[in-house]
């Protein structure tokens, strides 16, 4: 909401400086966004007299313009066809900027004559869109004087953003009645004049609704006006206008601007002689056209309320007026129109068609319902002033909708929620200078809400008036109070859990990436696919239209982005949600990371290696083992979802069920459909299927730090190439539980002295004997039941 | 006799002096004090000396084959050093060659951000509370008190879903704020919850990410007020940026779930485009909060007359921006390696308020 200082103080008597209201806008909650001095704009400009004006030797257009500038006289080359000698304008030297043409000026040569700066036009300095000609000022103003006071340019303007529930002060008035409950200034009462009308108005208005859409337009109040002349408004009028960023039209479309930007108090006045008949204000017919005010034409709907006469709908009611009804300079007799138009619809209006406007967007935050007969008084005065007319008695049909509301403020209220001590009279004071009718009690206030402040609907919003207007500065800082003296944790396990794997992947070399919950389709359906329930219906683009179901093909495109880019052999992981339906227990937590390319880059000391199932299975294990309980120890099984290579890949599980972890090579068919060319091995970790333990015991076991010597065995067999190689080593754990302390695998080989289709594996037990050095007898026994146990469960034969 | 060991000493302290190496100072001793060396003889030998000669002889030689022993581990440990340095000296190794590289991943700006903001609130007794993504509109808006037809609505750029609850499209969440209506069903207060969590609007730009990241919080319980709000925030912005007397303004503001609503800015200068953090005469908004709505506390069964408490919410992005000077939102999420590693942080900088004077 852009304002000038000048108009606001119309409506505010105040003795305070800018800073002083600039501060208590913001601070009584219409922040200050922006503030320009006009006067800024137009610094570097002055008034030039135009001595001499010659035609251009080398241009027909063209004049060769001598200026005096108060300091010296310059030779400039001017296009305007208004040039002459002994005029005076506005004149700009080399090194100012020109708002109006974004450039700063240098000396140029125009055709073989160097011009030495720029007399200007209204365009250029963004007074108007006029560039006909050069801006003339009264000759008696002095050469060299600053050019700020000659255009009037001496304004402040001020831009607030206005939350949605003040609509009441999109209307200066309404800005300068929270500044003065503030104590800043007092404000001014309006005046409204009494207008008699002459005769009838010729034109009746009808609101034509059913019973469930009369609160579309409860009331409409107006008058007919003949005889009118709609000439330029008066420059007070027009210099208004600009100020807060409109352009002057007319003075009967400038008067219901000037009501729309005093009063927030939108208007329409109607060509009253292209109205057909009389006026109803109704319901719009399906498919009913209008041709608006901004030259479009739109196609309407039963929901939106039209202004109609006895044919056609003449304008959107509260959101835009209608070309052909419309006001211009041939227009004699007008219809103003000021009413009331249901929030609700005028926002659902305005969004179907896409159509903003400055009186949509103050009718959807809603106008004042009681201020309808005043303001058709101070706008018909305002036009018969500008435009002379004689008025016709006011027409008002409906009724003023019911605004009044009642609540109680209790006086202990504002010390129990705002934690500051108000005195009453000052309580009451705040509340009286905002609008409110109160009347004291015994222990409170009763209040009944002003006409132009819906949004007040409880005792917490009366708090709050109080408090903004008291100042939020003077609510004493108190600490929050602990629970207790020391903090309890603030994260839960499953919290606790997702921060250790985020850690531990990227102490491991992974890199962690954020990326969108969304992606297209084609991409879901490669990594088991989204239902239809959860894709978008809006998105903003077709690849980035539906939840996700794995992580992996962002991180699968990301690390692809990077390599295009030279970044080689990344690692990427992410800790976020995937998602199998639209309920919270469908959107699951994992730990999802790629690593690309090569393993180790090729230094002096490394041999580089290609990256591989293991690297990604020493993640995953890295990850279990922080997660602690069942999951640091789960069961293993050969290859994981389809996404994964088959021969590749492997699951973690506990039990049958659930599923702890994938991991493997990305499938190839996968990387061909998504055009990577690169080779990526993947894993993805189902932290929330991790058990959370029941009993959370910290005591640990004691430990037996045995004296006597580990020792070590190595034992080859040979397998089935089918069989996997964890079905040996725990073959050859349980073998016997105490003794054995570990498993290792050291060796797998096939080769020519392997049997085809079988391979040989090497491990090796280490035995911790807990009581007493073992015997050879004793270590022989365990060996013999080892190899039986291996033969036993995976058909190994001892490699002799 | 006397005269031959001054000619044995000197011999060999000649032999041992010349020695170049171990081997032969090993020669030299076999030749001198070895089974048939010539000390060894000489004292084999003192019997077949007259008794009178003999203790003297015996001293004398006992003196020599001392002097000589001497002698040898001296050089002996003059060979070794000797010898040693020379191997040293063939050892040696370019150790500005790089070493074997190991590969560190870096934590995300708005993880470390979240686990920093997490540290503070934890402080002051907050846990941690979390929701769904997608989200019924009844917990997004209408318990909000963000009724179908509200103005506010529409600035949130909403993204629906196919799926429908109650005859209403379910959505992706545009706050973390439907885990405060979650939390309050769920608890009785007192409640004291941050919430952390991905949130989304259907709005992409310069300015604008369709997924973002909120920290939302809480607090319920018979007697926190606008003062307590104030304390808390003050001090959370004060910690969070390090800077002890960091100025933190409220002003009022509107959001349909608190009243009364107060927007919090910190000051700043935007002096030479650079935006400096706690000096300056400007200030930049960070923070929406308030005393929560009578009507919110209501939706969620909560008594409004006996419980009363603040909401805040915050953007993990522009406050990791802010705090860390990273200039551009959309580039959080490009997953561009380059970024990571320069804005990412090291996996063992984990935030804590007792590791370091400040975060």
């Amino acid at each position: 909401m852009k304002f000038s200082l000048s108009w606001l103080k119309e409506y505010l008597e105040t003795d305070n400086n800018l800073d002083e209201i600039l501060h208590w806008l913001t601070m009584v909650g219409l922040e200050v966004e922006t503030v320009e001095d006009q006067a800024q704009l137009v610094k570097d400009f002055v008034i030039g007299h135009i001595v001499d004006a010659k035609p251009h030797p080398d241009a027909d257009r063209l004049k060769v313009l001598k200026v005096q500038t108060g300091t010296e006289t310059l030779e400039v080359v001017c296009g305007a066809p208004n040039a002459r000698a002994d005029m005076k304008g506005i004149f700009a030297c080399n090194g100012s900027y020109i708002p109006g043409l974004d450039v700063t000026l240098k000396t140029t040569k125009i055709r073989g004559i160097t011009s030495n700066g720029m007399m200007l036009s209204e365009h250029e300095i963004n007074l108007s869109d006029d560039h006909e000609g050069i801006i003339e000022v009264p000759s008696k103003l002095e050469t060299g004087s600053s050019a700020a006071e000659a255009l009037g340019l001496t304004d402040i303007i001020i831009d607030i953003a206005i939350t949605p529930n003040r609509g009441d002060c999109l209307g200066i008035y309404g800005i300068a009645r929270d500044l003065a409950a503030a104590g800043i200034g007092f404000l001014k009462p309006l005046e409204i004049p009494e207008i008699i009308g002459a005769f009838e108005s010729p034109i009746k208005v009808n609101l034509d609704f059913n019973d469930s859409d009369k609160d579309a337009c409860p009331i409409f109040t107006g008058r007919y006006i003949k005889n009118v002349k709609n000439r330029q408004s008066p420059q007070w009028l027009k210099d208004k206008i600009l100020a807060v960023g409109l352009r002057p039209i007319s003075a009967l479309v400038d008067i219901t601007n000037y009501m729309t930007i005093a009063h927030c108090r939108p208007l329409h006045v109607f060509d009253a002689d292209k109205i057909n008949g009389g006026i109803n204000i109704r319901m719009a017919r399906a498919e009913e056209k209008l041709l608006a005010l901004d030259g479009k034409e739109y196609s309407l709907d039963e929901t939106m309320t039209v202004i109609a006469d006895n044919h056609n709908a003449e304008a959107l009611a509260g959101v835009m007026g209608g070309e052909k009804s419309g006001v211009s300079e041939k227009t004699i007799n007008v219809m103003l129109e000021t009413a009331y138009f249901d929030p609700v619809r005028t926002a659902t209006t305005g969004r179907k068609l896409n159509l903003q406007s400055d009186a949509r967007y103050r009718f959807e935050r809603g106008v004042d319902p009681a201020f309808l007969r005043d303001a058709t008084e101070i706008a018909t005065q305002m036009i018969l002033d500008i435009c002379g007319g004689e008025p016709s008695e006011v027409i008002t049909v409906g009724q003023e909708p019911d605004w009044r509301r009642s609540y109680f403020l209790n006086s202990s209220r504002i010390k129990k929620l705002g934690g500051v001590e108000v005195a009453p009279d000052r309580t009451q004071e705040i509340l009286e200078k905002l609008g409110f009718e109160v009347s004291k009690k015994d222990d409170g206030w009763e209040t009944i809400t002003p006409s132009w402040r819906y949004d007040i609907a409880g005792e917490a919003d009366l708090v709050e008036e109080v408090l903004r207007i008291n100042g939020y500065d003077n609510i004493p800082i108190v600490p929050l109070e602990r629970v207790s003296s020391l903090p309890q944790g603030a994260i839960n396990l499953t919290q606790d859990r997702r921060s250790r794997t985020r850690r531990t992947l990227a102490h491991r070399g992974l890199t962690e990436a954020v990326t969108f919950s969304f992606l297209s389709t084609d991409h879901a359906n490669l990594f088991g696919g989204s239902p239809k329930n959860i894709e978008l219906v809006n998105p903003i683009s077709t690849d980035l239209n539906i939840m996700r179901p794995s992580i992996l093909p962002n991180l699968i495109n990301a690390i692809s982005r990077n390599s295009d880019k030279g970044y080689n052999n990344t690692s990427l992981f992410e800790i976020g949600p995937q998602f199998s339906g639209e309920n919270p227990d469908d959107e699951n937590i994992v730990a999802a990371g790629i690593r690309s390319q090569q393993a180790k880059s090729r230094t002096w000391n490394e041999i580089s290696r290609q990256v591989d199932v293991f690297d990604v299975k020493a993640d995953v294990l890295a990850v279990l083992d922080q997660l602690g309980g069942p999951v640091a120890n789960p069961q293993i099984m050969q290859g994981a979802a389809s996404w994964y290579h088959p021969g590749k890949s492997g699951t973690f599980q506990l039990g049958p069920q659930k599923i702890i972890a994938y991991f493997g090579d990305i499938h190839p068919a996968i990387l061909k459909a998504m055009n990577i060319n690169i080779p990526m091995v993947a894993f993805e970790i189902y932290l929330d299927n991790a058990p959370i333990p029941k009993n959370t015991v910290r005591t640990k076991p004691p430990i037996n730090l045995s004296t006597l010597q580990a020792v070590e065995r190595d034992f080859a067999f040979v397998i089935e190439k089918t069989i996997a190689a964890d079905q040996v080593v725990r073959a050859a754990f349980i073998a016997d539980k105490q003794l054995i302390a570990d498993v290792t695998v050291f060796d797998i080989f096939k080769g020519e002295s392997v049997e085809a289709g079988k391979i040989s594996i090497g491990i090796t037990v280490k035995f911790q004997p807990k009581e007493a050095t073992l015997t050879e007898e004793e270590i022989e026994s365990i060996c013999k039941k080892i190899i039986s146990n291996v033969s036993k469960q995976t058909g190994g034969i001892l490699r002799g | 006799m006397m005269d031959s060991i001054i000619v044995i000493k000197s011999e060999f302290s000649n032999l041992i002096n010349d020695a170049e190496n171990i081997e032969i100072l090993e020669e030299v001793r076999i030749a001198a004090l070895g089974k048939k060396g010539r000390i060894t003889s000489l004292m084999k030998n003192l019997g077949q000396i007259e008794p009178e000669e003999r203790k003297l002889m015996g001293q004398n030689l006992n003196i020599l084959k001392q002097d000589i022993t001497s002698l040898l581990e001296t050089k002996k440990v003059e060979l070794e050093t000797a010898s040693l340095n020379a191997r040293l000296l063939q050892e040696r190794v370019d150790t500005t060659l790089p070493s074997r590289p190991e590969e560190l991943g870096t934590i995300h700006p708005i993880s470390q951000t979240t686990d920093e903001l997490i540290s503070i609130f934890g402080e002051m007794g907050f846990s941690v509370a979390e929701g769904p993504n997608i989200e019924e509109d009844w917990y997004n808006f209408t318990a909000l008190n963000i009724p179908v037809d509200h103005p506010a609505r529409q600035e949130h750029d909403t993204f629906y879903i196919n799926a429908e609850k109650d005859g209403q499209r379910m959505v992706l969440r545009t706050h973390t704020s439907p885990v405060q209506i979650r939390t309050m069903q769920k608890h009785e207060p007192p409640i004291r919850i941050i919430v952390p969590g991905r949130t989304y609007r259907c709005d992409h730009d310069a300015t604008h990410s369709p997924m973002f990241h909120q920290i939302e919080g809480l607090v319920i319980d018979e007697a926190t007020h606008m003062g307590h709000l104030k304390g808390c925030l003050i001090e959370m912005c004060r910690t969070f940026f390090g800077i002890e007397n960091l100025p933190v303004r409220f002003r009022p503001s509107y959001f349909p779930f608190t009243e009364p609503s107060a927007e919090v800015d910190i000051g700043c200068s935007f002096g030479d485009g650079i935006l400096k953090i706690g000096e300056g005469d400007d200030w930049l908004e960070i923070l929406g909060s308030g005393m929560v709505n009578p009507r919110v506390l209501e939706n969620c069964g909560v008594d409004s007359q006996k419980f009363q408490g603040f909401a805040f919410g915050m953007g993990v992005e522009r406050m990791a921006m802010l705090k860390y000077g990273i200039p551009d939102l959309r580039t959080f999420y490009d997953s561009d390696m380059r970024w990571l590693k320069h804005y990412g942080f090291q996996p063992l900088d984990i935030p804590s308020l007792v590791g370091r004077a400040s975060l």
